[in-house]
């Protein structure tokens, strides 16, 4: 067992672990932040994507130990916190979920990017990545940016249209 | 299912020296582990034999792309995301850049290191077809020794490489000689993304008038490691490119490929299918070579 530290959604945290466990477990099992998926468990899928020092990374390839002193975002960190922060506690009383949406959230709802849930949080912090990097994305770079992330629920097209409408909404600002 | 963390140990010695260290008293009994995207899928698979890793990715000293007008030098602990948002290799190794866009999903390219795809040694990997061509050479470097050998000669058979159990991929050296080269780097996969090579054919030319001049070839999968086609490329020296005389050329470079590609059949292709691919690149990227 390893003790490690880091910052996740905003949160110094401090947890002792196998140095091997598997970031998405720790995330899952001991933070119990239930919104980072497991697809396919090889880094094909793109379901238990997160955002792993502001860089789109997949939690099930990394060790818990590579994660030490890193600043970690997961979707339920996404969605900027109400000042002063007095919600009460949705999924986990360490982690408290805001009640409201981060824009690409929105719009994946307004534009039916969702259907069973699975590859959301993955595909909006995909899009996050995307739109960082790609304030103004051309298709082929939406293609590219989301290729990571697998859905067979939508066939993509909801998803697509849902990160257009996001990246004309974050402009010119691109700010979260 | 997957296999029990608890059963694998994982260190992360502050410092590029404290690695070598390690590696040093315990020769072959650590495992360096990188970007964890070959790794992991393996623990992930209950398939990880190694039960000791040394962590290295958040050694700083291994990451670094570092330019003088001859060369590019590149750190093992270069991500691909790192190269390709590196100006210079942008301008100067197209191959590089080409193959790092391909390697995996932008998240796998977050976290992917340049030295985890060489050292991993798979020989369907996408950029030492590439580094190949280039005449890449390679550092190793251990606790008392650092060797400079070319890359050539890194890759011994299947998974099998030049490195010493003491020892760790330092960096990769290329020469900025090929700003005046035609270049050419083609992946046939499964998909568009995300697809494991069935095969992979990079090339730099250069033509005098009609007649290649200098030619350098490599490809992936052909073999039981990254193939660079010295065969190939002899039977392309002074070859004439001209109308009349490009079928007999073709004709003598099919043959010269097919005496030196080994492929197999596996799970993502037939050792016919690739022999004929591998051909077709070769016939394609001579048709792209202009005077």
């Amino acid at each position: 067992m390893t003790q490690i530290r880091f910052i996740i959604n905003d949160t110094p945290t401090t947890l002792t672990v196998p140095p091997m466990k598997r970031l998405l477990d720790v995330l899952r099992e001991d933070l119990h932040l239930t919104g980072t998926k497991e697809g396919c468990g090889e880094g094909e899928c793109g379901a238990c994507a997160i955002l792993f020092n502001g860089e789109l990374a997949n939690s099930c390839l990394i060790p818990a130990l590579q994660a030490n002193n890193a600043t970690l975002t997961t979707i339920e960190g996404l969605a900027p916190k109400p000042e002063p922060f007095t919600t009460a506690p949705l999924s986990s009383t360490l982690y408290p979920l805001s009640p409201a949406l981060h824009p690409i959230q929105q719009c994946f709802l307004e534009q039916g990017g969702a259907q069973c849930g699975i590859c959301t949080p993955g595909m909006i912090l995909a899009t996050h990545h995307l739109l960082t990097q790609h304030p103004n994305p051309t298709d082929a770079e939406i293609h590219e940016g989301l290729a990571g992330n697998l859905c067979r629920c939508t066939g993509y097209m909801r998803i697509f249209e849902s990160v257009k409408q996001a990246a004309l909404k974050s402009q010119p600002q691109t700010e979260n | 299912m997957h296999a029990d963390p608890t059963q694998f140990a994982l260190t992360a010695p502050p410092t590029l020296a404290e690695a070598l260290h390690l590696l040093a008293a315990n020769p072959g009994l650590h495992t360096p582990i990188a970007g964890g995207t070959e790794l992991m899928v393996a623990l992930a698979a209950g398939r990880l034999n190694q039960k000791s890793l040394l962590s290295i990715n958040h050694l700083t000293e291994l990451r670094f792309i570092h330019a003088t007008d001859a060369s590019i030098t590149i750190g093992a602990n270069t991500t691909f995301t790192d190269i390709r948002r590196n100006l210079t290799i942008a301008r100067d190794l197209p191959l590089l850049i080409q193959s790092a866009s391909w390697t995996g999903s932008i998240a796998n390219q977050n976290r992917a290191t340049l030295g985890g795809n060489i050292a991993n040694a798979s020989p369907a990997a996408d950029t030492p077809p590439a580094l190949l061509v280039y005449n890449a050479t390679v550092t190793l470097i251990s606790s008392t020794t650092t060797r400079t050998i070319p890359y050539s000669d890194f890759h011994l058979g299947y998974k099998r490489t030049a490195l010493q159990p003491n020892e760790l991929l330092h960096s990769v050296n290329i020469p900025r000689t090929y700003s005046t080269h035609q270049h050419f780097i083609r992946k046939v996969g499964t998909r568009n993304a995300q697809a494991i090579s069935k095969t992979a054919l990079a090339a730099v030319a250069l033509l005098n008038k009609q007649t290649i001049a200098e030619i350098h070839l490599a490809a992936a999968s052909l073999a039981d490691r990254p193939l660079r086609l010295y065969a190939t490329e002899a039977a392309l020296q002074n070859a004439s490119l001209a109308p009349a005389d490009f079928p007999t050329t073709l004709r003598q470079a099919r043959a010269a490929l097919a005496s030196e590609s080994h492929p197999i059949d596996d799970i993502r292709s037939t050792a016919r299918y690739r022999s004929a691919v591998a051909t077709n690149l070769l016939e394609q990227f001579l048709h792209t070579l202009t005077p």
